[in-house]
């Protein structure tokens, strides 16, 4: 992995794209400065323990454009973000706190529409926003809205996610991927496009509980954010030093995303969720993991994707189906446009 | 999904695959270039390769247009980003090309140049209404597909009488481009020197394994092209005249999807057994012989033939790239904003040249994976997914390691 030119170097866009070069920022300058036991489980939030209690607390920043889009806003992603990273811990979500940098100039009324939103997010998925903090930024040192939250949550007694993982390893998907993802590009200024995607911006912790209770042993579990279905199963890889081989016929993907991304020139597998998960479990529980999970509202269309391999490269590759093979690398940047 | 799916059938490939290890002579080597970024694109992404015989060759071409512009261009597009008040706007890939110094418009932009990303050049032109006291400059690149959306810009931004609106011109040329490779080559049969020769005639076949035992006949020079899809739905097919006949070249004009391919590649193979040379057109749902003549009649109203342009790699070819016509001079970069520019630097060990001439492969160049990689690309040819480096990284490595 090349180093970071700490000197020289400035931010980039890339740097927060949830490819190589943000994993990179995380891993030279995050970890080595904050190094604790904690911050290196490298997960999307921390697990500790208070008084035999087993907790999770997590934090999310939100800086989404545009600020409205089909099935969802900024105020219930933020919410859905922060349960969804405290569920994929195995936890339920108690306690919400939220911090919103605002923008000089910005509507009160769109101000009032993210807020009833979040609280309407956040009375479904049974939390609570018991803390919060507000600053003003002058007109052009914000994009509007800037919304962080921080989310605690207590793992139940019987869980027993083991967040290791071993070659033979199945890796589920809950459900159809990239919908977030092309909604919001959809609405971009600067590239409209008519289509009847919505965001799939949901909470995820009843879907977990319910894949908890058939199989307490579930190895990891992810929601596939930014950086997409590629990003964490990379990440993956990198982190238990494995491979991953995943089978592209068995990808649940809409043909409307799938067209939106082929008139795009961009890989669905880097499309951002916000409401699926990526599940590893041990080869012999993923058909009764699958069920569970089917059996769900959340997990009608969950599949089988793939498997975990031993290979000293790390590599993610897919089967195609062309018949061939090829690796699904890191995103390097962002998700650009071919030219031609 | 319909219209994709059936252009993507792995028992399909299979079937082709069969047909042209059926039809190929096996004592003789085919050396094939896909002109293409987009075709070298669909060759790694499906694995195509692995699907042919050792004895035909792919040879990847210039045709990316990121990966042809030379530094000097992209320096002057940096230089452009930075002047006060201005807005330059340009397709995506483009904004992570380097120029000199390793320098690129998205590091321009994290210092503070207003640079944007936009899909289309509609978009920059409306980011010129809506910014009145701003430069609005596009910096127009590709080859004839991207070209008839800067024609109409022009005549758009003439009608409306846009007085922030200019286009830095960088629209080249692809039957010149293979003419320019042609010509080289024919130059090289029996020369010894040249800025072309020696590199053209000593990788030609590096990265196949010749099996010794067959006694395959090394032939010099190329056997045929794949043709471009996009460009030749604006051009037509007829466009490669000069190529088929006074080169005396096969070009089967290909679609982008992978049975595009393998059917295109079947077809070469038949002409070059046959010792024919023309064209011949795969994409025909597509493509016609004398193209979209409403974009041609666009572009002639509006941009005209430079003197010479300089590709990276290939050097300075004439008549190779088009500029903005004199009536429209107001609405040219170059002559709104005229700047001297240094002679482009490249990073010294960087390939790209010779990998755009088909001379090399990455992988014989000593940057490729290893300081040059997509998250960091050093040379032009790892930025676009069109790029043979990116192509090769993204993803060859795996039959590699």
């Amino acid at each position: 992995m090349s180093k970071i030119n700490f000197k020289h170097g400035m931010v980039e866009m890339t740097h927060g794209a949830g490819g190589k070069a943000m994993h990179q920022l995380i891993e030279q300058l995050f970890l080595k400065a904050f190094d604790n036991e904690w911050l290196l489980q490298r997960r999307d939030q921390a697990s500790f323990t208070v008084d035999n209690s087993r907790l999770v607390m997590t934090t999310d920043g939100h800086v989404i454009s545009p600020l409205f889009f089909p099935g969802g806003d900024i105020g219930s992603l933020a919410v859905h973000g922060t349960v969804n990273d405290i569920a994929m811990a195995g936890a339920t979500p108690l306690y919400l706190s939220v911090g919103f940098i605002l923008e000089e100039g910005f509507s009160l009324n769109d101000l009032q529409k993210i807020v009833l939103s979040m609280a309407k997010a956040a009375k479904e998925a049974n939390v609570a926003i018991i803390t919060g903090d507000t600053k003003v930024v002058e007109r052009g040192k914000g994009d509007g809205v800037f919304i962080t939250t921080t989310g605690i949550g207590v793992v139940p007694a019987e869980v027993q996610l083991t967040n290791q993982i071993a070659a033979g390893d199945k890796v589920i998907v809950s459900g159809f991927i990239g919908d977030h993802g092309i909604a919001v590009m959809s609405k971009r200024q600067n590239l409209q496009f008519n289509t009847e995607i919505i965001s799939d911006s949901a909470p995820l912790h009843s879907l977990t509980t319910q894949m908890l209770q058939a199989v307490p042993n579930i190895h990891c579990l992810r929601d596939p954010t930014r950086g997409g279905i590629a990003g964490v199963l990379n990440e993956w890889a990198n982190q238990y030093g494995l491979g991953f081989v995943i089978d592209e016929n068995a990808l649940p993907i809409r043909d409307a995303v799938r067209g939106a991304c082929e008139l795009l020139g961009i890989d669905p597998l880097y499309v951002a969720n916000e409401g699926k998960l990526v599940a590893v479990c041990a080869a012999a529980d993923a058909d009764n993991l699958l069920a569970a999970m089917k059996a769900h509202p959340q997990g009608l269309d969950a599949a089988i994707i793939g498997v975990a391999i031993s290979d000293a490269n790390c590599f993610v590759q897919m089967k195609t189906s062309f018949g061939g093979r090829r690796i699904v690398d890191w995103l390097a940047g962002d998700q650009l446009p071919r030219i031609c | 999904m319909k219209y994709i799916s059936e252009f993507r059938d792995g028992k399909m490939a299979q079937l082709i695959a069969e047909k042209i290890k059926r039809t190929v002579e096996s004592n003789r080597h085919y050396a094939i270039m896909e002109f293409c970024g987009g075709h070298t694109h669909a060759i790694h992404r499906y694995g195509i390769t692995s699907l042919l015989p050792s004895n035909i060759e792919l040879i990847h071409g210039p045709g990316c247009p990121v990966c042809i512009l030379p530094i000097a261009r992209i320096d002057y597009a940096i230089a452009l980003a930075q002047l006060p008040q201005v807005i330059l706007c340009s397709y995506g890939d483009m904004l992570r090309v380097p120029g000199s110094d390793q320098y690129s418009l998205l590091k321009a932009k994290a210092k503070g140049a207003d640079v944007r990303m936009v899909y289309a050049i509609d978009d920059a032109l409306m980011i010129a209404r809506q910014n009145p006291t701003k430069e609005v400059i596009f910096f127009a690149v590709g080859f004839e597909t991207t070209t008839p959306p800067t024609a109409v810009a022009l005549l758009q931004a003439q009608k409306e009488q846009l007085k922030n609106f200019t286009i830095f011109c960088n629209h080249v040329l692809t039957p010149i481009a293979m003419q320019a490779l042609l010509e080289a080559e024919r130059n090289d049969m029996d020369c010894r020197g040249g800025p072309l020769c020696p590199p053209l005639l000593e990788g030609r076949h590096r990265g196949l394994p010749l099996r010794s035992d067959l006694q395959i006949e090394k032939r010099k020079g190329l056997d045929g092209f794949i043709g471009p899809s996009h460009v030749s739905i604006v051009i037509g097919s007829n466009a490669y005249k000069t190529v088929a006949e006074q080169y005396q070249k096969p070009v089967v004009i290909a679609g982008f999807e992978p049975l595009d391919v393998m059917q295109s590649i079947e077809m070469l193979v038949l002409m070059i057994n046959e010792q024919r040379y023309g064209i011949e057109n795969q994409y025909t749902r597509a493509v016609s012989p004398l193209g979209n003549i409403k974009s041609q009649q666009f572009i002639a109203q509006t941009l005209e033939l430079r003197d010479r342009f300089e590709w990276r790699g290939l050097g300075y070819i004439e008549k190779s790239a088009m500029k903005i016509k004199a009536e429209f001079s107001e609405f040219d970069a170059e002559i709104r904003f005229p700047m001297t520019i240094a002679e482009g630097k490249e990073h010294k060990a960087c390939e790209c040249g010779a990998i755009l001439r088909g001379a090399k492969k990455p992988q014989d160049c000593k940057l490729f994976a290893t300081a040059c990689t997509p998250e960091n690309p050093l040379g032009s040819c790892m930025v676009s997914s069109e790029g043979a480096c990116a192509a090769y990284y993204a993803y060859g490595r795996l039959s590699n390691e």
